[in-house]
């Protein structure tokens, strides 16, 4: 699992561009959205097509990102049982 | 119909033009085929959040823009009006080949948002939270002076008071490498003070984010007044002589009036003939000055001659290194700006002291 955290930061910093961000500085229970990462909702649906893209996972119902997309904590957690790639 | 002024001047190129204080003291010379520009501390001037997502593009227009805006004083204007040739085009090329790499799917939002032409237009406005006209023309090599002359009619009719006109164009490399493959980019490498030597067909390809204020109410730090603008598709060589003259009758000037000429000479020996009928024929007895062996050939490459120009009004000074010949003026009130690209888009730019 601490493997696919780690993989999950490197993703996000890459694909969200946050150039200044490393991946020691996301924790991993750090909220993502809001006053954690700062995130936003285009990100949202840049997470969503990374979870389709690299992992196999379509979401059915995009009101789910909500609380899968709350930290590295949730999202690992939902990919380590949903995915199928 | 009120005249139209140029209260300031933003400029992000392959020269240290950002900063507003400076004029070419410094030069950058090169040896390439291609020349990007010098990039000032982005951070320095758009927040992190808001510049992971933008383009080379969109970010050297926040920089030329917000140095415009500062220049005049100004907080917001009344409308924005951006030129570009190829606008955004790496992300346009990133997207494109996300579409073809994944089959069609998994296509993200982000490079889809910057892939329009209008992207540069649309991030300014956000910025500032400008709400009134917000243009791009996507017009070649004369995408700037279109930009120019709607900004012109509107403050001549006071549909506004102050507007935002630019011009950009990024350097990406599917971009250069597909106009290498057509000829239109030198195929060997060209040092920059060679370029008027250069006896080879293609441009120095370059980029660059030129932004000015234009406004219909004169203040005392304005940098010129813009008498008129002209662009034509095509002019047959023999026929571009008649066309400059027409276009100076209609503004009651004439050649000697024209205090320097600044020509958009690229090196191209298939297309340099257009400024060399001028330089040695109706503007022989004029200054003339150069500017591409310093920012390198693009679309709106016109911008840096619009920004040279309006220097060179409010310093009275030509800086040798743009010095096409070894004619003085006494003094510098009046200049003519003539570019094209390949034989078409040609403009022509007439701005006064004011």
């Amino acid at each position: 699992m601490s493997e696919l955290k780690l993989e999950l930061k490197e993703k996000i910093i890459e694909q969200l561009n946050l150039e200044d961000v490393s991946v020691d500085e996301i924790a991993d229970n750090d909220p993502l959205f809001g006053e954690g990462l700062g995130l936003d909702s285009i990100d949202a649906l840049e997470l969503i097509v990374m979870l389709d893209k690299d992992y196999g996972i379509k979401l059915a119902d995009p009101k789910e990102g909500r609380k899968i997309f709350e930290s590295i904590d949730t999202m690992a957690a939902y990919i380590a049982a949903n995915r199928s790639n | 119909m009120k005249p139209v002024y140029i209260h300031s001047v933003g400029s992000v190129s392959a020269q240290k033009t950002f900063e507003n204080e400076e004029f070419l003291n410094e030069i950058r010379e090169y040896n390439d085929t291609t020349v990007k520009v010098i990039d000032p501390n982005y951070k320095d001037f758009i927040p992190p959040a808001a510049a992971r997502r933008m383009a080379r593009g969109i970010k050297m227009s926040a920089v030329s823009s917000k140095n415009a805006l500062t220049e005049a004083g100004l907080e917001n204007v009344d409308a924005i009006i951006v030129g570009t040739g190829l606008g955004c085009i790496g992300d346009s090329e990133r997207f494109v080949s996300d579409i073809i790499k994944n089959d069609e799917q998994f296509l993200t939002p982000t490079r889809f948002i910057q892939s329009s032409h209008n992207t540069v237009a649309g991030q300014i406005a956000l910025g500032l939270g400008c709400k009134g006209h917000n243009f791009t023309f996507v017009h070649s090599a004369i995408s700037f002076e279109s930009s120019l002359i709607d900004a012109k009619m509107m403050l001549e009719n006071d549909e506004a008071i102050t507007v935002l006109v630019g011009g950009v164009d990024e350097l990406v490399d599917h971009h250069v490498e597909t106009h290498r493959l057509i000829g239109h980019i030198k195929k060997e490498p060209l040092a920059s003070q060679d370029l008027l030597k250069s006896k080879t067909e293609g441009m120095v390809m370059g980029e660059g984010s030129h932004f000015f204020v234009l406004s219909n109410e004169k203040t005392p730090s304005s940098y010129s007044e813009l008498l008129a603008v002209r662009t034509f598709n095509t002019i047959s060589k023999d026929r571009l002589n008649q066309k400059i003259n027409r276009f100076l009758e209609s503004q009651q000037v004439s050649i000697e009036d024209i205090d320097l000429i600044i020509l958009g000479n690229n090196g191209d020996i298939n297309f340099d003939d257009y400024y060399k009928q001028l330089t040695t024929g109706i503007f022989a007895n004029t200054a003339q000055a150069y500017y591409k062996h310093l920012s390198g050939d693009f679309d709106t490459a016109s911008g840096f001659a619009f920004w040279l120009a309006n220097k060179i009004l409010k310093t009275q000074h030509i800086p040798d290194v743009v010095k096409l010949n070894a004619i003085e003026s006494s003094s510098l009130k009046t200049i003519l700006i003539y570019n094209q690209y390949r034989g078409e888009n040609h403009s022509l730019t007439l701005i006064r002291k004011c």
